[in-house]
């Protein structure tokens, strides 16, 4: 590669303390296209390092001291290591080969882009097609006599930020679909995102309308009845702007803001005060400085977790799911979401409703689906969010983070309630950050398709889905009720604690204690082994295939719910 | 009888209870001598009884003739009770205040309970020290029981019967215990059978302003170490509140008189501020109005995780000297009863396996807690909702207890209990139908009688129905010392004493109720192969192979 100016260096010591590491190995360094790799010279253990060029965040060069020159490596996955090299030329070479290697300039030279696409041609579609919001959509039983699909921007012409395939009320003209479009930022106008089948109601996203401080669009107020209309239970919708009220009404005076209720007769307003992408990127930042705090007191750790708001943020994005939630499956009643631009804190919300409302989505699968419908097809700004090519450090967010973490706080109150654990959701983390697949590139669907990116990468879906078993919760059963139906969380603040596995992996007991889940786990396997060795027995014993129902018959009949579907699941025609 | 007078209404029908996770109930209440009652009078509903001796504070609200009653009770529970009547709700109110402050202990509730079911094994005779000598003695012949403290006169908060060093006679241990605060000479904690090393208790020395010395002391404390080998005094105060301690008589180990110890001072807070961060924690937890800073500052302002922070490093730090260092060490505080004992019992938790059994915890609780004399009567007599000023109050045993869980979360397989000993320990040292924890100490439970006349805790959970309900069902023996992260970041508030009528438990046990069904099903797995393996060897050798076709 061109920008490799010394491709090994030996004699090099590496420190990672956030893994509990005390003391440095000494080792070799690699650069490849794609990784940094250290390789430890003991010969016993010979432990490797690797470390994705596109997963490396900051590069810093601390002054040296007589042993050698020093780089500090941070990651996005908050990884932080420190090399010490014995001569400060290759301290150099090495740190301005990883500064433009872990800033790609465009797309193009993305490793996952690099594969020759001819190479397992049949994988790579199938891979493509193991999760699709079209399956969702289905699912919900769309369409139906209320919510219709319209092609209106089939060639993205009315928004280029949203997908091809959009669902919309029955009661919305062509004419009102544009007009509505016309009055929304970005033209995001008020489209379905998920559909209650119980009680018809269902929750829609948009952006924020172009009103500022007295502009009406009768299309706009049109789709928005039409929205009422799609649900025969109610007379009247909730606008759910996530944004903070003040926020909201500064908007306005730069042409754009909120519904008034007087010139939207059949709504009513509610603000959930989700802050914005900066005020996130800088608390995640205090959060994480005091996750990585060297013998804090409590009172420092207290302090700085109150300092940093993040637990504050936390809260606020799950108020907006429970507000939405609450509307959808106990009054009956439809919700329009919308922040500014409407791929934020509107992401955000509706899918953390979503979680709430569908059991679905509290499966692997259906939260691929649902990451996949509301994120990746809505134009979520994965790219310019998680830092993909060299860009604004100011559109950096952890958007997804928050998401991903309301579910990790939801897990901890329904232990039983998500078929995935923790290591899911790590792992799903780290891949929006590290590039090593199509799914995430890009900033919508309309980009994505230019980019060609099916025909030239593979799904992130399928690589999590290889690797299922292990990111199985052994409580989960899905007939138990807080796997049923809707999930109500208490919202309290003593209910939220810092998430540990990502802010602050390195404190752990010593030895390293087995958790349930790990124990659970491995209890559970070595039950599918006694289950085969017991039908083989009995098929010996009895002199031939014996009945092996006897299981499925008397002991357990719930077992089967645990069992992982194999292959790609229900429809797998296509 | 005495009860009568204090019982101005015995019985108001009509009242409605309120209560955290249950529906509301409308019934009689009845008052008698140690409970509160309420009952619908209906078989579906949950009847209500209530000790007095549980109830902390009551609180007295009106509204026209309606009276409410909110009982706030040491289990940290609150309860409502609308109660029609003013004059009813006024008699209730003043006779429940009479009869939860009952000063006489032979009237408390312990001394009139009949147990309702069989007693296996009397709790009392559980645990005796000759016992427990008899494991020790196994392992090592230098230590002997002494009887020094036979009739409580040497020391009156240590047992009958103690450990000290085979080679120190029991003049030895008078003259020692009279340089000691309280007359608790250095006796026996822990016997660490890997290394031989072992871990004493204690009072602070009474060197007073003027340096008094002690040679019996010095020879009792050098007696167990190794030839060459230094000790380390861990003394649980703050070296400056060490200092001001010699002001009053007390004082600690200092280099010249004791040159075989290095002393490691800690800062672990003393009784009162103990009970205000208490009160201030459970006013937190109790507000659910707050903002998510709000709670947090009130958690950290509270420092309660300060001090589980505080207990749990020292207890490593003593855990560390002895199983790392291989030294011994002798660890007291003030008067040795309170903060020393969280050390030294956390300490086993740590080291020893057998103390993270069901039975080798509750016996840790009765030699570091009940025989080693810590004041539970004094403790406990009030909780966190309590209106008057403390006196002796102060949340010791709930902080270790607090400790443990902090241990065992940390190591969820490594415990043959869960939580819910852990809380049922809490409850009873505050309000209990047992004797245990009555009294403030061996000798005091010998003057009252408990053994004869009272039921002890661990005759109940020691039955077979009660020890399934506390197993822990991924409890797989672990031979190790544990070591717990006591960084900041891996403490958490514990919540199933703090928020545990704040918060439903539904999900919490069906989870449970899941990991126990995954564990029975691979027993039940495994149980069917194994007789299935038999039968299959048994076919095999009974049958030669002469019957093939």
């Amino acid at each position: 590669m061109e920008h490799i100016r010394t491709p090994k260096v030996e004699q090099v010591r590496l420190l990672q303390r956030r893994a509990g590491q005390r003391k440095p190995l000494l080792g070799t360094l690699y650069l490849s296209a794609t990784h940094t790799i250290f390789v430890e010279n003991h010969p016993e253990t010979r432990r490797e390092t690797w470390v994705l060029h596109s997963m490396v965040s900051g590069l810093e060069r601390p002054p040296g001291g007589p042993t050698g020159s020093q780089l500090v490596l941070r990651c996005k996955d908050f990884r932080v290591f420190h090399l010490l090299f014995p001569l400060e030329r290759d301290c150099v070479d090495v740190h301005a080969s990883l500064t433009r290697l872990s800033r790609p300039e465009s797309y193009r030279e993305l490793y996952c882009l690099s594969i020759n696409p001819n190479t397992n041609q049949e994988e790579r579609e199938k891979s493509w097609s193991l999760v699709l919001p079209s399956q969702d959509y289905q699912r919900m039983g769309l369409p139906n006599n209320l919510w219709v699909a319209t092609a209106a921007n089939s060639e993205y012409k009315m928004c280029d930020s949203y997908p091809a395939q959009l669902f919309v009320s029955r009661w919305a003209s062509p004419a009102v679909l544009m007009g509505s479009s016309r009055f929304r930022s970005r033209g995001r106008l008020p489209v379905l995102s998920y559909f209650h089948q119980d009680t018809l109601a269902a929750v829609c996203r948009c952006s924020q309308p172009l009103s500022g401080f007295s502009g009406r669009s009768e299309e706009d107020e049109q789709m928005v009845t039409a929205v009422m209309k799609a649900n025969p239970g109610s007379d009247f919708i909730y606008v759910v702007d996530t944004r903070p009220r003040l926020n909201a009404m500064a908007n306005r005076a730069a042409g754009k803001g909120y519904e008034s209720e007087d010139h939207y007769g059949n709504i009513k307003l509610h603000f959930s005060g989700i802050d914005n992408i900066h005020v996130m990127r800088s608390s995640q930042q205090r959060i994480l400085d005091v996750g990585e705090q060297r013998t804090p007191s409590m009172s420092d750790f207290l302090l700085g977790l109150e300092n940093s708001g993040w637990l504050k943020h936390i809260k606020a994005v799950l108020d907006a799911g429970v507000f939405i939630a609450k509307a959808i499956a106990d009054e009956g009643v439809s919700v329009l979401v919308h922040c500014s631009d409407g791929w934020d804190r509107t992401a955000q919300a509706c899918s953390v409703a979503s979680v709430l409302l569908e059991p679905y989505y509290r499966t692997m699968k259906g939260l691929m689906v649902l990451i996949e419908k509301d994120w990746v097809s809505f134009g979520h700004k994965f790219s310019h969010r998680y830092g993909h090519l060299d860009g604004d450090p100011r559109e950096v967010s952890p958007v997804l983070d928050q998401f991903l973490e309301v579910l990790w706080q939801l897990a901890q109150q329904f232990p039983c309630a998500f078929q995935f654990n923790e290591r899911f959701l790590l792992d799903l983390r780290t891949l929006a950050y590290s590039c090593q697949d199509g799914t995430f590139l890009g900033n919508s669907e309309k980009e994505r398709r230019s980019l060609r990116l099916q025909e030239r990468s593979f799904s992130v879906w399928s690589r999590l889905w290889r690797d299922r078993e292990k990111y199985w919760n052994p409580l989960y059963r899905a007939e138990q009720s807080q796997t049923q139906g809707v999930l109500r969380p208490n919202t309290t603040p003593y209910c939220f604690k810092m998430w540990k596995g990502l802010y602050s992996p390195a404190e752990t007991p010593a030895p390293p204690a087995q958790t349930p889940v790990d124990f659970l786990s491995s209890v559970r396997e070595g039950s599918q082994q006694l289950e085969q060795e017991l039908a083989n027995q009995q098929e010996v014993a009895a002199g031939g295939p014996a009945p092996l129902g006897t299981r499925q018959a008397t002991g357990s009949p719930d077992r089967g719910a645990n069992q992982l579907p194999e292959g790609g699941g229900t429809q797998e025609e296509d | 009888m005495e009860f009568a007078e204090l019982i101005k209404t015995p019985r108001v029908d009509g009242v409605v209870l309120h209560r955290p996770f249950m529906p509301t109930v409308e019934g009689t209440l009845c008052l008698t001598g140690h409970h509160l009652i309420l009952s619908s009078r209906q078989d579906n509903t949950e009847e209500l009884w209530l000790l007095h001796s549980n109830i902390d504070s009551i609180e007295k609200r009106f509204l026209g003739s309606l009276g409410t009653i909110i009982v706030k009770c040491k289990d940290l529970r609150m309860i409502q009770l609308d109660i029609p009547g003013m004059e009813e709700c006024l008699n209730i109110g003043s006779s429940i205040e009479a009869l939860s402050t009952l000063d006489s202990v032979s009237l408390m509730y312990p001394y009139f309970y009949r147990p309702m079911f069989e007693v296996i094994e009397d709790g009392w005779n559980s645990f005796l020290p000759e016992d427990a000598f008899k494991d020790l003695e196994a392992m090592t012949d230098e230590w002997r029981l002494s009887e020094v403290n036979r009739d409580f006169r040497v020391c009156t908060t240590y047992p009958p019967l103690v450990a000290v060093p085979r080679n120190v006679d029991d003049d030895t241990l008078r003259k020692a215990a009279g340089f000691r605060h309280g007359g608790r000479f250095p006796v026996l904690s822990y016997y660490h059978k890997k290394n031989g090393m072992v871990m004493m208790r204690s009072g602070q020395p009474l060197t007073g302003t003027n340096g008094r010395r002690c040679k019996e002391d010095e020879r009792l404390i050098n007696a167990t170490l190794r030839p060459g080998k230094r000790g380390y005094v861990i003394d649980t105060r703050t070296i400056s509140v060490a200092q001001q301690a010699k002001a009053r008589g007390g004082g600690f180990e200092t280099e010249a008189n004791y040159p075989q110890w290095r002393r490691i001072h800690k800062a672990i807070e003393r009784s009162n501020v103990l009970q205000d961060s208490l009160v201030k924690l459970v006013e937190a937890c109790n507000d659910q109005s707050h903002s998510m800073d709000r709670w947090l500052s009130k958690l950290e302002a509270s420092n309660w995780q300060t001090h589980v922070k505080e207990i749990l490093t020292t207890a490593c730090l003593a855990a560390q000297c002895i199983d790392r260092e291989g030294a011994s060490v002798l660890v007291h505080g003030t008067e040795g009863t309170d903060s020393t004992l969280q050390v030294t019992s956390l300490a086993q938790i740590i080291l020893d396996p057998a103390c993270r059994t069901i039975q080798g915890f509750q016996g840790l609780v009765e030699r570091e807690w009940l025989q080693a004399g810590h004041p539970f009567a004094q403790r406990c007599s009030m909780s966190a909702y309590s209106n008057s000023k403390p006196r002796h109050e102060a949340p010791g045993f709930l902080l270790f207890l607090d400790c443990v869980w902090q241990v065992l979360r940390q190591f969820p397989c490594s415990f043959q209990f869960t939580e819910q000993l852990l809380v049922l320990l809490f409850e009873h040292a505050y309000a209990s139908q047992f004797g245990t924890f009555l009294g403030n100490s061996a000798a005091e439970r010998v003057r009252l009688s408990l053994p004869e006349k009272t039921v002890s805790l661990w005759s109940w959970v020691n039955r077979p129905q009660e020890i399934d309900h506390l197993s822990n069902p991924l409890y797989e023996p672990n031979s190790l010392v544990i070591w717990p992260s006591v960084a900041p970041q891996s403490l958490l508030l514990w919540e199933g004493v703090f928020l545990r009528w704040n918060r439903s438990p539904r999900c919490q046990e069906e989870a449970h109720e899941e990991m126990v069904h995954i564990i029975e099903y691979n027993k039940e797995l495994q149980n069917k192969v194994n007789s299935l393996r038999r039968q299959l060897a048994q076919l095999e050798t009974q049958e030669p192979p002469l019957q093939t076709p």
